[in-house]
């Protein structure tokens, strides 16, 4: 199983060898580094602790300084954990080289959306909205109605309404990688990932 | 975005001949037809180009059989085989927009003529 952390530089397109345009996810993929492997014995659990993009010291707090100092790892902004069992493959201060992923690989990429703030029930749930014409006014952007009357006396639970829409947690499965450049630390992934550019993602290759 | 075209910059063409909107050009182009290929040559006015890196794209148009044609190429292609120049143009536009409402007479391009010394 391989995974890394990246940062979504943008999306742009190649040509294959056909000809044919391919829309791309530009990713910088590293230097990821292992900073700690826990283990079902001592934390319960098996996963790899993965650290990415370098920092200066004085940005980081001193609790997690101190925790990448007990690892002998140089200072590093972003922590995030994956699951496996394959941990005795791992330890503490490995690079994990760009050259694991292959091209023709399928992937899942999973980060924080987008945020879009207070949204209204169009772009939160893609309601079509009532006629434009036809005698309507006072509302165009409107959900229409959100129950009946008396009975239930109420609105159901889970309605949807207008709301915070955005910053959630989005995992897309089954892209495939493009291109590996590993001297630039780049990857490319057919199609778009979650999030905004130079946001965090996080790249599992999928199980199949 | 700087990034960006750095990652597409392998996949730029170096052997791109100078041509601009009002020149009159040839596009061979790559048509797959099946297991077979072959160059198909669009030869018509650049009327615009616009994009840049490799999202760049040139526009031609042509009038075939009486019926105006535009077709926009992706400039790094590799189905762009070759471009030709045959003629420069004089105008005074980017985009040559309006010559889709001409025809006939109107619709001609002065040629750019440099002086000699």
């Amino acid at each position: 199983m391989s995974f890394a952390l990246a940062r979504k530089i943008g999306m742009t397109r190649i040509f294959d060898d056909d000809g044919n345009h391919v829309p791309v996810t530009v990713l910088e993929i590293g230097p990821c580094w292992v900073v700690q492997v826990k283990r079902k014995e001592t934390d319960g659990y098996n996963a790899v602790q993965v650290g990415f993009g370098a920092a200066k010291e004085k940005a980081l707090n001193t609790p997690k300084l101190g925790h990448l100092k007990k690892f002998g790892v140089e200072p590093l902004r972003h922590l995030k954990e994956f699951c496996t069992d394959e941990i005795d493959e791992y330890k503490s201060g490995d690079l994990l080289e760009v050259e694991r992923f292959k091209a023709g690989q399928e992937v899942s990429v999973a980060g924080y959306s987008k945020g879009r703030g207070f949204a209204g029930v169009f772009k939160r749930h893609g309601f079509h909205g009532p006629n434009a014409t036809h005698g309507s006014h006072e509302a165009k952007r409107h959900g229409g109605s959100i129950g009946a009357h008396t009975d239930p006396g109420r609105v159901w639970k889970g309605h949807r309404m207008p709301g915070h829409y955005g910053v959630d947690r989005v995992t897309v499965k089954n892209l495939s990688i493009v291109k590996v450049e590993p001297e630039q630390n780049l990857m490319m992934i057919r199609g778009a990932v979650p999030g905004a550019r130079n946001a965090l993602v996080e790249i599992v290759v999928a199980n199949h | 975005m700087q990034q960006l075209h750095r990652a597409t910059a392998d996949q730029l063409k170096t052997d791109i001949p100078e041509f601009k909107a009002g020149d009159t050009i040839k596009v061979h182009v790559r048509v797959i037809e099946g297991e077979k290929e072959r160059i198909q040559v669009f030869q018509g006015t650049v009327i615009e180009r616009s994009g840049a890196g490799i999202n760049e794209s040139f526009t031609v148009r042509k009038v075939s059989a009486g019926v105006g044609v535009e077709r926009v190429f992706p400039l790094h292609s590799p189905r762009v085989a070759q471009i030709e120049r045959i003629r420069e143009g004089k105008v005074r536009r980017a985009k040559l927009y309006y010559l889709s409402k001409l025809s006939g007479k109107a619709a001609r391009i002065k040629e750019k003529t440099t002086r000699q010394k």
